[in-house]
């Protein structure tokens, strides 16, 4: 299979293809697999009686009759058994993309299973699974080759489920975040076709000969706090936005009683109202663009903070815009989702920006934030958790919610 | 424990409510049909027939339960059975065990399906629960996708080519042509055949049943019955039924008949060769060569000889699907697998017309369904003996 | 006696008095005033629609407006600045309504402003009295810079240590207040003080002075190169906030047709 190549201008006599969705209709048990494809984990539902995985999630173990049925990570190692190509799928989302590889596999875990299948897979061959989202956010199995080291974008069923920014433009909402540089170097390195930073209250300082000297980037003005400055830049970028990255925030401490409404209203304005006007303005374009060709909209990025999921009473107010920033998200990802668009929450411990300079060590830096955006838009994940602090929480919070609200009181 | 025999319990009436490729009346309508040729054929009223075991994929809202009023039966036997291409199987056991037992009378046995522009489509995103889960979000809607895993694995474990399956096609094309209710009017070359489109391979656009509208029907009732209504009646001498056997083997390579062919023969009294027309249940052709194999007519892995060896017309050697089958004659969805058994009951008893096979007196019928997930999990089969068999 | 005001009307009505506007367009991407993070800081000018002919409101046009008491064309009132905190009539609900009309002294200071760091001094005002008369008491003093023809980033014109514009030093300041009884001080820039002046003694000697004395500001003035060094009246009346410190306004001058 050839490497993708950056996309050849459109053809004005020709129609936007609308975005068409794959089956997305799931039973409640099988949701258990969004789950773990939203964090990009390989897990099965297996026996909690007698230790025997099975596909797909059933009610009861076929073993044991045991109803206590728990999601495990497990070997992602399978053989294919039988493959074919779909012709003539049924589906118009699969019929538009046909021809459609799909396999049956006797996974190293035991169960066998239907997958999407690579290229090169064919019956005896080993392959490697991965819980994927499709188009239509649900989660699907993807048998990709064994070994490391193919690149997994010349598979157009691959890049169907993912939302790469190879020759994608990509917007970061603001040019001033403590990510953005990192952000842009990394989008460029993975092969970005265009990196614009919104540069809010223009008229300020910026240094923006750094950035601008990558390939690609620019720096244009953008007041994700003004109508007027959302929907000019829409006008000029709307149909050429296929990856929005929204690094806007406003960190001021205070406690729910000691902290200042003024911060944290500004707070809820940067972190909440902000991106909500941006996406009013932008995300229907990129809705309508969802099936734009192999690189027509696919995502919409938050860097969020973990206090979303767990707050701090220590940054009472921004903890309740990221807690309020995280549950809009879901919504606005219920809507992206009618275009395939995808949703991606980074959820960050403290970074290195200025409002954390105090807080101890370990800190997210932009490096780390711009590896983890790279890796789950490639992976198309819904859910990452950026840091060991967040990582430390996420597993915190897991186990007992209650102890990690009382152990925030330490900080 | 022995199975004990279906003694005077008899099939009679065949019906066929001739199929449309798409159609705009209702379920209902295609079941109201059935019953008005049942309650003909056998000269009694409909109000007579005191059981109903309906099949359907497309009766909802409504199950058997409902129909009784739309058709103003009144039965004390009443079984709804959506099981696709093993429902007819299934209904006829059940019903027979029922008139043996004297639970009722006269059981009114009927697969009725329309099939409108978007009904096949409707039906796929209802299917199951597994298949919602773990197949149609893999392009694999409908069985075609499915079937080519377990065919291409079939082909790669037996040596079965797509010449074999060309012939049996081409064979049920010949047969069908006979048969003036087949939707399939055109000859089929075995060059047509190898030469057709992909749909997924290594199913080609031959290999795949048209969906349509339609209804099969029977009655069973006891032997004094259909002799005092003057009716040619076949006995069923033997019956199978199994779901979801040999769960172990990783891709399907034998139904549940494999497992319970030697009961089926015995309890019969017969074996293979003393069958006189075989209609196996051919939603695909390579599905027909797994019931050859799992049905006793050849070793297992060895049906491609077996095709090669044989004339599958009907007047060959081995008469197979002679109404044409569902490749030729389509397949109204869960009248599928009533359709052998119709058709059986019209040989054994002398009534095919243009497709009779002389002298057939032993017929085998095979059912097989649900394509749950990876697998066909519904098998079955019955053995119809005529007058003197 | 002939009512003063038909006269002024029948001026205004013949175009013998000219009406100029002084005001800078309230928009959501005016600069204002930049503090280190860790102050408060004012909200700026956003302007949202409630409506434009639309499902909102099918037949009608409006926005909800909000804004930090010191955006955009905006008066200071005393208490403003910690000096003036005690003094009587300090807000702008409660300042003395006549004070809302009053003449305007105009210094030029549009070459020596080239200079983003320019200060004026006594001996600059000065100069300007031997040309066009003592500053009257009770009149507002503006300073002309031509900086409101700039555009926003040259116009807010920071650097890494701060806004570079020019304003007053703390001489002038004490000096107007107490020598001259002015009755406020205006200008282009943001703020009546340099964008230096928090280094100057005392820090903010414009707020310090103005304020403490029960004094007015006006900043982003605009249009102020259309006004003759004398003889203009300023119409400057901020909104009546309960308690407020200041307010965006529209500031009109009055001034006596040329030839």
């Amino acid at each position: 299979m050839a490497p993708l190549q950056p996309p050849r201008r459109k053809d004005p006599l020709k129609r936007t293809r609308l975005p068409l969705l794959p089956p997305g209709q799931r039973s409640r048990a099988a949701h258990h697999l969004t789950a773990a494809a939203a964090e990009g984990r390989f897990a099965l539902p297996r026996c909690a009686a007698c230790g025997t995985f099975h596909f797909p999630v059933r009610e009861a173990c076929p073993d044991c009759l045991s109803a206590r049925i728990e999601m495990v990570e497990a070997p992602a190692g399978a053989t294919v058994l039988s493959q074919t190509t779909a012709e003539v799928p049924a589906d118009n989302y699969f019929r538009e993309r046909a021809p459609w590889r799909v396999g049956l596999v006797k996974m190293d875990a035991g169960p066998t299973a239907l997958v999407h299948l690579h290229p090169e897979g064919i019956a005896g061959s080993r392959v490697r699974l991965a819980l994927m989202l499709d188009r239509a956010g649900q989660a699907v199995l993807y048998a990709g080759p064994e070994q490391k080291g193919a690149d997994p974008m010349t598979d157009p069923q691959w890049r169907e489920m993912t939302a790469d920014p190879l020759h994608r433009r990509v917007l970061i909402t603001d040019a001033r975040s403590f990510a953005a540089p990192a952000l842009a170097k990394a989008l460029v390195a993975a092969g970005a076709r265009e990196v614009r930073l919104g540069l809010p209250e223009a008229w300020k300082p910026f240094a923006a000969e750094k950035l601008t000297a990558l390939p690609g980037v620019s720096v244009v003005p953008l007041d994700l706090g003004s109508e007027r400055s959302v929907a000019d830049h829409v006008r000029d970028y709307g149909g050429k936005t296929e990856i929005v990255i929204n690094t806007a925030d406003h960190m001021r401490p205070g406690g729910a009683l000691g902290g200042s409404l003024t911060a944290t209203r500004d707070a809820m304005e940067a972190v909440v109202f902000d991106p909500m006007r941006l996406a009013q303005a932008l995300a229907p374009a990129m809705i309508g663009r969802g099936a734009d060709g192999p690189t027509g909209a696919a995502a919409w990025v938050n860097l969020l903070s973990v206090h979303a999921l767990a707050p701090s009473p220590a940054l009472a107010g921004w903890s309740a815009a990221q807690a309020a920033a995280l549950a809009w998200s879901h919504s606005l990802r219920a809507d992206l989702a009618q275009g395939g668009v995808k949703l991606l929450n980074l959820f960050c411990g403290p970074t290195d920006s200025d409002w954390f300079q105090t807080w101890p060590q370990p800190k997210v830096g932009g490096a780390a934030v711009a590896s983890a955006a790279v890796s789950g838009l490639k992976r198309g994940l819904e859910e990452m958790f950026v840091g060991d602090v967040a990582k430390d929480i996420q597993a915190r919070l897991a186990a007992n919610p209650k102890a990690v609200e009382r152990e925030m009181r330490q900080g | 424990m022995a199975r004990r025999g279906y003694e005077d319990v008899v099939l009679t009436v065949p019906v066929t409510v001739p199929y449309q490729r798409y159609s705009v009346e209702s379920t209902a309508w295609w079941a109201g049909r059935a019953l008005a040729a049942l309650a003909a054929g056998a000269g009694m009223s409909h109000r007579d027939f005191d059981g109903f075991s309906f099949a359907s994929f497309s009766a909802a809202p409504d199950s058997a339960i409902g129909l009784t009023q739309h058709f103003g039966l009144s039965p004390r036997f009443l079984d709804f059975v959506p099981l696709g291409g093993v429902a007819g199987v299934v209904s006829l056991r059940r019903a027979a065990r029922a008139v043996q037992m004297g639970d009722a009378d006269v059981v009114a046995c009927v697969a009725a399906e329309t099939n409108g522009v978007h009904t096949f489509r409707y039906g796929l995103e209802n299917f199951s629960r597994f298949s919602q889960d773990a197949v149609y979000p893999y392009g694999a809607g409908g069985p075609n996708v499915s079937f080519a895993l377990i065919c291409q694995n079939y082909m790669a474990q037996t040596g079965a080519t797509r010449e074999d399956f060309g012939k049996l096609c081409v064979a049920m094309r010949d047969n069908a042509l006979k048969n003036p209710n087949a939707l399939m009017k055109k000859p089929l070359t075995l060059a047509q055949y190898l030469e057709a489109r992909a749909i997924a391979p290594p199913i080609h656009l031959f290999d795949c049943v048209m969906p349509c509208a339609g209804a099969e029907a029977f009655l069973v009732m006891r032997e004094a019955t259909a002799k005092a209504q003057g009716l040619p009646y076949a006995h069923l001498l033997g019956s199978i039924e199994r779901h979801n056997a040999f769960a172990e083997d990783p891709v399907q390579m034998r139904g549940g008949w494999a497992k319970d062919m030697p009961e089926l023969y015995a309890m019969a009294g017969t074996t293979p060769t003393g069958i006189d027309v075989v209609n196996t249940y051919d939603d695909y052709p390579f599905v027909c060569m797994m019931q050859f194999e799992d049905l006793g007519f050849c070793k297992k892995g060895e049906a491609s000889d077996f095709v090669q060896a044989h004339d599958f017309t009907i007047a060959g050697d081995f008469p197979h699907n002679t109404c044409g089958g569902q490749l030729s004659a389509g397949q109204a969805g869960c009248g599928g697998g009533h359709m052998g058994i119709v058709e059986v009951l019209r040989q054994v008893t002398g009534q095919a017309g243009p497709t009779q096979v002389s002298g057939a007196k032993r017929g085998l019928a095979s059912g097989f369904g649900m394509i749950n997930f990876d697998r066909g999990l519904g098998s079955g089969a019955v053995i119809l003996g005529g007058e003197g068999a | 006696m002939t009512n003063p005001l038909t006269l002024l009307v029948s001026a205004l009505g013949s175009g013998v008095v000219e009406v100029v506007d002084l005001t800078q367009t309230l928009r959501e991407d005016s600069p204002t005033i930049v503090l280190p993070p860790e102050f408060g800081a004012s909200a700026p000018v956003r302007i949202e629609r409630i409506s434009r002919y639309d499902a909102n409101g099918p037949a009608w046009y409006w926005n909800n407006l909000s804004f930090g008491e010191h955006t955009g064309t905006h008066f200071d009132a005393p208490v403003h600045w910690f000096t003036g905190r005690d003094l009587p009539l300090n807000t702008v609900d409660t300042l003395p309504v006549a004070d809302m009309i009053a003449p305007a002294c105009v210094i030029d200071c549009s070459v020596e402003s080239a200079d983003p760091d320019f200060l004026l001094t006594i001996a600059h005002v000065e100069a300007w009295e031997a040309k066009h008369g003592r500053i009257p008491a009770r009149a507002w003093v503006l300073m002309r810079s031509d900086w409101s023809k700039r555009q926003g980033a040259a116009y807010a014109n920071l650097r890494d240590d701060g806004a570079h514009t020019p304003g007053p030093d703390a001489a002038v300041m004490r000096w107007l207040v107490e020598e001259r009884g002015i009755l406020g001080f205006g200008t282009e820039t943001i703020g009546t003080d340099a964008g230096q002046g928090g280094h100057l003694t005392p820090p903010y000697p414009a707020h310090h002075y103005l304020h403490g004395a029960g004094r007015y500001g006006l900043q982003c003035l605009a249009a102020l190169d259309r006004l003759p060094p004398t003889g203009a009246v300023i119409l400057a009346a901020p909104l009546k906030v309960h308690e407020g410190s200041g307010s965006p306004l529209r500031v009109l001058a009055l001034i006596p047709k040329e030839g």
